[in-house]
């Protein structure tokens, strides 16, 4: 290609080590923020998002050390690898943001959402509800006789497919909390 | 023993502790305990501005000509918002500064209190932090943060908003050394693997160029300096973004001048062409690139960025190097002299021939004359005849500064204020001000057009009442200069409101502010109004009236690549089409 000779990503630190960075396919990234609980943290953050035009795909927040101040954002974002080594390099930059983690390449890691689904029925379609929660293994955390709302901790996806099957069955309200992950192992 | 005291004395306390001696300010009811304490004291000067923008870029003009952060003191609303483009400003362009701005009391937030902004809100984007202090046991610590943070890492402006009940509150004062070390600390040091990589690579590169930016100025003297060690050591060409003028010297023999939109033709062609790019601290910028896709296709590249979020975000760069470019030039021309000083002489040898080349073409050429003063030609005369002296020269925003750019030699960094990733017109004005308070004893002229200064003209009030004799060098076209040439170039001739209309007398409006004010046409008078200029002991304001349809050339039209830049004799018709038009 130059003169030189020198293969792309042949140094380290560089976007290049990871991905291929011309890729303009978009890629869904699960990312950990540790921040400083301080006032502001989150405006921050997501006017970094709004500012530069990315996108949150989820967001979920909470003090996880009260003693140290510190709270864990996870957030589910997509672009292509550029993009997101962007919202990294961004991220790293706040302030009160401690460090950021790419969970999606920084090994196996697990992701959990959890769900609160209301469906509204009589009859063979409440009956089906149930047998379907059951083998989702969702619990039934309220009942009316007319109305269920079910909880079901899983991936994004398993919630997905839940909603999908409720829906012909009388979903009615939803409610996500978005996704919380941990890397596997120590 | 801990001293316990106002949340306002804290606030002068910290400021002296901080080395503060000059602060950049406009009183108003959510700040007046800080303005009594200021009365109470004689440490620190406070330069009273005519508008709160005015005391912003003063700040960034103190801080940009002596690496120190500039410091700002408002009122709650209105002087806070009017802040806000002096903060952009200093954002872009990676200015240290700490602004204080009154609120109303803790208990009025959220009410619509009277002169009440959310301004930690409306300044979160265009700060680098910013911080509501609710408890004066709070404050000090907080200030003492700020400074470092606003310091450290890429230099940026920070804001303190507080409330007046925390002003005052008492409380006890801590000192620098007393709060806890900031956990905010930024890499310094560049890896020495990937440092290595580029030394190998500085071995063999047949055609290198060094591309230096706003950090090697930021990175403080010794960075300029270890720029021309490597330079003149290695024999490689330098060129710099506009924010970097100076760190390399004018007259520097590598150097090949300004780069991007308004660049020089060799700089430009040595970047389209060169085998290996070694950006130093500046930012591969939209006016230093033009087409991303065809920027410098047949190069290595690599950056050397105090901030990771630089590397990779325009041009993908092979040699991503994350550090102070101060560290990292010093680490780098210790492994390269360790591993014998190597260079590829003969390739080298060529490369200058090619670049010499280019050179001839003589691309700032323009056509002379005897009746109208060309601005090319004010500049070329204004560099004569300041040439030698202890020189800062500050600019607004237009052609104007562009030519500034193009005509006048810097030798020395820290000597060149500009609004570089903003564009702010209205900047020039006050920045000078803010320069001449630093270095009262220097010529600190503000390169200006017509409409920029008008921006910000008030200010000449501040520099009257501080006796601060900043020389204003007006090149008159009567028109948006900058804007109408776009319009010829992309808009059909169509000169949409790019005229200056109803312009005040310049030299009347000098009087009227109690300063000297002169007007120069005819190109024989120039050099005795310039000469009339530098010897007037106080502000001055020179009407220079320059041809009014003058164009700023070499240009590389927007979403062009480098080579296909427009000389001055270019035929300019149509040189802007499809995509292209879209772009700024
Ligand atoms: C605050 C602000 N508003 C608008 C612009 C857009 N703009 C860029 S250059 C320019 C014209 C500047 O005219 P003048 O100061 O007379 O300088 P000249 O180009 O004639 O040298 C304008 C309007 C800007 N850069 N800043």
């Amino acid at each position: 290609m130059n003169a030189l000779n020198i293969q792309k990503g042949a140094s380290s630190h560089s976007a290049y080590d990871l991905r291929d960075p011309n890729a303009q396919v978009e890629e869904s990234h699960t990312l950990a923020v540790l921040v400083e609980n301080e006032p502001g943290v989150l405006a921050r953050v997501i006017g970094l998002f709004s500012g530069r035009g990315y996108n949150i795909d989820s967001l979920t927040v909470a003090e996880v050390d009260h003693t140290g101040h510190q709270s864990r954002i996870t957030m589910v974002t997509s672009g292509t690898p550029a993009v997101i080594e962007q919202i990294k390099a961004q991220l790293g930059r706040i302030v009160p943001v401690h460090e950021v983690h790419d969970l999606t390449v920084e090994g196996p890691a697990v992701e959990r959402e959890l769900g609160l689904f209301k469906v509204c029925g009589q009859g063979d379609k409440r009956v089906e509800a149930l047998r379907i929660a059951e083998i989702f293994r969702a619990n039934v955390v309220d009942s009316t006789l007319e109305s269920f709302v079910f909880e079901l901790v899983g991936t994004p996806s398993k919630l997905d497919a839940f909603a999908e099957l409720m829906r012909p069955l009388g979903l009615s309200d939803l409610a996500r909390t978005g996704v919380a992950a941990l890397a596997r192992g120590i | 023993m801990s001293r316990i005291m106002t949340g306002a004395r804290m606030v002068i306390e910290a400021l002296r502790d901080q080395g503060v001696d000059t602060v950049f300010g406009y009183p108003g009811g959510a700040v007046l305990p800080i303005y009594d304490e200021l009365f109470q004291q004689n440490d620190i000067t406070h330069v009273l501005v005519r508008h709160e923008q005015g005391a912003v870029h003063m700040a960034e003009g103190y801080a940009r000509s002596t690496g120190k952060p500039g410091v700002v003191l408002v009122t709650s609303g209105p002087g806070a918002t009017n802040a806000v483009t002096g903060l952009t400003d200093a954002l872009m362009d990676s200015i240290p500064l700490v602004v204080l701005s009154g609120q109303v009391p803790t208990f009025l937030i959220g009410t619509d209190g009277f002169q009440e902004a959310d301004t930690v809100g409306i300044t979160r984007p265009c700060t680098k932090h910013n911080w509501l202090v609710k408890d004066t046991a709070d404050l000090s610590a907080t200030i003492h943060k700020a400074f470092h943070v606003a310091t450290s890492g890429r230099p940026g402006p920070v804001l303190i908003d507080i409330p007046k009940d925390v002003q005052f509150a008492e409380d006890a004062y801590q000192g620098p050394k007393q709060i806890d070390p900031p956990r905010y600390q930024p890499v310094r040091k560049g890896s020495v693997t990937a440092i290595t990589r580029l030394v190998e690579l500085i071995e063999q590169a047949e055609r290198p160029i060094l591309y230096t930016g706003g950090g090697v100025v930021n990175s403080g003297p010794g960075a300029s300096q270890l720029l021309r060690e490597l330079a003149d050591a290695t024999g490689i060409p330098v060129t710099s973004t506009l924010m970097g003028l100076g760190a390399y010297p004018a007259s520097g023999k590598n150097w090949i001048g300004m780069l991007g939109m308004h660049g020089l033709y060799e700089a430009n062609l040595a970047m389209h062409g060169c085998d290996l790019m070694i950006n130093i601290g500046a930012r591969f910028d939209d006016r230093i690139t033009g087409r991303i896709a065809e920027f410098s296709p047949d190069s290595v590249k690599a950056h050397i960025d105090i901030d990771p979020s630089s590397i990779n975000k325009v041009i993908h760069v092979d040699i991503p190097i994350i550090g102070d470019v101060g560290h990292v030039l010093e680490d780098l021309l210790k492994i390269w002299k360790s591993r014998g000083r190597k260079v590829n002489t003969a390739a080298l040898g060529k490369w200058w021939e090619q670049i010499e080349g280019w050179k001839s073409k003589n691309c700032l050429f323009y056509r002379n004359s005897d009746t109208i003063i060309k601005p090319q030609f004010a500049l070329q005369r204004l560099e004569a005849l300041t040439k030698g002296r202890d020189r800062y020269v500050a600019t607004e925003v237009g052609q104007h500064q562009m030519w500034a750019a193009q005509f006048l030699h810097f030798d020395e960094p820290n000597r060149w204020m500009t609004s570089g990733g903003l564009g702010t017109m209205g900047y020039g004005l006050p920045a000078s001000i803010g320069v001449q308070m630093a270095h009262p004893e220097a010529l600190v002229i503000n390169v200006a057009g017509d409409a920029s200064w008008l921006m910000n003209m008030q200010e000449m009030g501040t520099a009257v009442q501080f006796r601060l004799p900043v020389k204003q060098f007006i090149l008159n076209n009567e028109r948006l200069g900058m804007v109408r040439q776009w319009q010829q170039l992309l808009h059909g001739e169509r000169y949409s409101q790019s005229w200056s209309d109803s312009l005040p007398d310049f030299v009347k409006l000098a009087e009227a502010f109690g300063c000297k004010g002169a007007q120069v046409q005819d190109p024989k008078d120039l050099d005795d109004a310039i000469q009339q200029m530098i010897d007037y002991d106080g502000p001055f304001i020179l009407d220079v009236l320059v041809e009014k349809h003058e164009n700023c050339f070499p240009m590389i039209p927007s979403g062009k690549p480098h080579n296909e830049m427009l000389l001055g004799d270019a035929e300019t018709q149509g040189a802007i089409q499809g995509a292209g038009a879209a772009l700024v």
